[in-house]
């Protein structure tokens, strides 16, 4: 295996870390608003804040972790991205600032405002589609290149079925993974009202995410040939995925192991999630920029992979010490703590 | 009109994140090692009163770390989006600090996470004070880090440039360069101290507005012992940058102190005006103090801003920040060192209605001191961005609607400052410390 190899596996380790521990989060923030205006707030409110409370700061890092990361290994990303992404990634920006903060104010300021709650849900979609995008101009067609000027063709990507396909696959897989995750939590708590009203939202937005998920192969086909051709190399790891997920809805259906149908749901994302990675290898963005002309000098490599595993083995206790106290302790679940 | 320039576009809206963000990072870096203080104290003291100064300074708390996050995060990225060249090239020699402030920080969280919501969760307070230390060191450790990269952009070295491909790269050496002891001490040293007269400010002001609760007062003890000491290091640290800048960036202390002329002897020039000519007028000279500050000796050699060529002179307003930055560290020092003097020999009017006006007047200016200090070492180095290598204009982004983004962002801050400002009141009005105290039935501290 190559440096270059070993540091976009990493990076694509952390993505896939952010992408389901944000969309727990998001989610959670989108079912507690929605709630609220459904008059059911008190099913929901109590579960999802406890959930959310000790790991909102956490979740952020996990994005910070991955820009942080991919600049590292690979800095030339900083210059084609860096130019291309200044408006998207500006407005995730903002909304990420709004979200966190306020979730923060709220939570521990005690403010009450309806309007507040509509934001907070709402960015909590909005995020995603515009973090998805980078996904979108990623697999190229989007961006021109003339001279040492890029520019970003804002006029193509809106109009593009694919830039929409990935945008309904990223709101729809926030809920089904959230509602899925919740569903866990609520039943460990003993909150059954909770438990059933989540497993309906499960249920319900598991359709959506797989069919946007095909519609996006389908779209592949005619926006980047290679990329779709190269999807068949892997297509085992779509069908494992496929079945995984076939697993969550029948555990769901049968109302029994929710922690297994959430370990089944993360390894349906995994292997898609991964299949998706392998076949766009090499490129970062397809055409201008493969994983190796963008890769960091072989000394930075190397000490960042040292860092990267020093700094695990400080992480990982950490981070079982936290689920620990709080995701697998019974009586803090319950609220008895 | 405006005309639409990429670069000066990018350098306000890096300026106006960094000033926002600064704010709330200063105090995520001091507050948790004051919390660790007051829990410490409040456990050898076995006094309730400490423990419970360093929840309501942890809940306080909360709300900055809130917005330091997110304006962290939006500084982490801008640094691509508005730098990407400058990135693209330092990128290869410097995310390792990069990458290992990420760590820092994720440590940080965790257990700050954990603090939180393990409040009553233990009988023994000392696992509390446990949990706080890798908090205060996650913080500092970050600072540590991210410092360590400005300071790379300051004095580069660890590796070398032929026809802009870089070769020959030491992590360990850029990160080790000789701007980062220096850098590292002083951001440290003043972010505690600012924190400790920010939290000194609080207590004050419920002092002055004639609370005479003995929490206050404990509270006021503490912070501004604790302050006392930061900022007498901070002085010291500050003396040693400048030895370090007379040695590694003359033209930033030469244009600090409007010193024009090498020369021995070199006095230090305060405030005062520029006429066309470069001539001072109404300035304060101390003697010899240039010369003891850049080399500890009087008669020493200073170099003066006419050896440099004129495009890489930094503008020379950065004298009145200087000055400035100097002046209030100064004086706080002495406010400190008063009111300390004071409560050992127990004179009655350093708990007098000026006197405790001037300590609620400490945080802010100290926080203030923070902001002139981080706009003397930035615009100091300014036409480099990474000195001696590539300029600032040469770094920025050509891309459009940078304005655009910068009214977006002004926006942001302004909507993120009055809401953080706004929730911290109202947190602190609803929820005295009297009634706090009734709750808890630890009332026999008593009101003296």
């Amino acid at each position: 295996m190559t440096l270059e190899i070993i540091g976009i596996s990493v990076l694509w380790l952390f993505l896939f870390g952010y992408v389901i521990v944000a969309s727990i989060d998001f989610g959670a923030g989108f079912f507690s608003a929605y709630s609220d205006f459904a008059k059911k707030k008190h099913i929901l409110h109590k579960i999802i804040q406890r959930y959310l409370s000790p790991v909102w700061e956490v979740t952020n890092v996990f994005l910070v972790f991955f820009f942080v990361g991919i600049v590292g290994f690979f800095p030339k990303t900083a210059y084609y991205y860096g130019t291309i992404l200044l408006v998207p990634a500006s407005i995730a920006i903002v909304l990420l600032a709004i979200r966190g903060s306020y979730y923060a104010f709220h939570t521990y300021g005690k403010t009450e405002r309806n309007w507040y709650l509509l934001a907070y849900g709402l960015t909590g979609l909005f995020i995603p589609a515009s973090l998805s995008i980078v996904l979108t101009i990623s697999e190229g067609g989007f961006v021109e290149k003339s001279g040492e000027t890029l520019t970003l063709l804002y006029k193509e990507l809106f109009v593009s079925p694919l830039t929409w396909s990935i945008v309904l696959l990223s709101i729809t897989s926030v809920l089904y993974i959230s509602a899925t995750f919740l569903t866990y939590y609520a039943n460990e708590a003993g909150d059954m009202k909770a438990r059933e009203l989540l497993r309906k939202y499960a249920l319900s937005w598991s359709g959506p995410t797989i069919l946007s998920a095909l519609l996006i192969i389908y779209q592949l086909r005619h926006h980047n040939p290679e990329h779709y051709n190269n999807m068949f190399n892997v297509a085992w790891m779509f069908v494992v995925s496929f079945v995984f997920f076939v697993i969550t809805i029948y555990l769901l259906w049968k109302k029994k192991r929710y922690g297994w149908a959430f370990v089944s749901l993360v390894l349906q994302y995994a292997f898609a999630f991964y299949a998706y990675g392998i076949s766009h290898y090499p490129y970062l963005l397809y055409p201008y920029l493969t994983i190796y002309d963008g890769f960091t000098n072989k000394t930075m490599a190397i000490a960042l992979i040292i860092a990267f595993i020093a700094g695990f083995l400080l992480l990982v206790p950490s981070l079982y010490l936290l689920l620990k106290l709080f995701l697998f302790n019974k009586k803090y679940v319950k609220g008895q703590l | 009109m405006w005309e639409y320039d990429p670069v000066m576009f990018s350098r306000l809206l890096t300026e106006l994140t960094l000033t926002f963000h600064i704010i709330f990072a200063t105090i995520g870096v001091g507050v948790p090692l004051m919390i660790a203080i007051a829990q410490w104290v409040g456990i050898r003291k076995n006094d309730e009163h400490y423990i419970l100064l360093a929840r309501r300074w942890t809940r306080g708390f909360v709300i900055t770390v809130a917005v330091g996050v997110v304006t962290g995060t939006a500084i982490g990225l801008q640094l691509s989006l508005l730098w990407p060249n400058f990135m693209q090239l330092a990128g290869q020699v410097i995310s390792l600090p990069l990458f290992m402030e990420t760590f820092a920080f994720f440590f940080e969280a965790i257990f700050l996470g954990i603090y939180l919501y393990t409040w009553d969760r233990f009988e023994n307070q000392k696992k509390h004070l446990l949990l706080l230390i890798p908090v205060a060191i996650g913080s500092s450790a970050s600072a540590m880090f991210i410092t360590m990269v400005n300071a790379f952009m300051n004095t580069p070295q660890g590796f070398e440039l032929k026809d802009g491909v870089i070769t020959n790269i030491e992590p360990l050496a850029a990160m080790f360069n000789p701007a980062t002891p220096t850098k590292v001490a002083h951001v440290l040293t003043t972010a505690y101290m600012t924190s400790a007269f920010i939290l000194a400010s609080i207590a004050a002001w419920h002092l002055l507005r004639g609370n005479r609760h003995i929490y206050h007062k404990k509270a006021l003890y503490l912070t501004v012992k604790t302050a006392f000491i930061f900022s007498f290091a901070s002085a010291l640290v500050g003396d040693l940058s400048g030895k370090f800048l007379a040695e590694y960036q003359p033209e930033k202390l030469a244009a600090a102190e409007w010193h024009f002329e090498t020369s021995t002897h070199a006095p230090l020039v305060m405030f005062g005006t520029l006429d066309e000519n470069n001539n001072v007028k109404n300035a304060i000279e101390i003697p010899y103090a240039l010369s003891i500050l850049a080399h500890n000796h009087p008669g020493a050699e200073v170099k003066g801003l006419n050896e440099f060529p004129k495009d890489e002179i930094p503008p020379l307003y950065i004298h009145y920040l200087f000055d400035l930055m100097v002046t209030i560290g100064i004086l706080l020092t002495i406010v400190s060192a008063i009111y300390w003097l004071g409560k050992q020999l127990k004179w009655k009017w350093i708990m007098s209605k000026p006197f405790l006006a001037l300590l609620v007047a400490a945080g802010p200016l100290s926080m203030l001191a923070i902001e002139l200090g981080w706009y003397l070492a930035e615009v100091g180095r300014q036409p480099w961005i990474l000195r001696g290598y590539m300029k600032t204009a040469e770094a920025a982004t050509s891309s459009g609607n940078v304005d655009t983004m910068l009214v977006v962002f002004s926006i942001l801050y302004l909507i993120l400052g009055i809401a953080s400002v706004t929730v911290l009141i109202n947190m602190f009005r609803k929820n005295p410390v009297e009634k706090e105290l009734a709750e808890r039935s630890l009332e026999q501290g008593g009101v003296s």
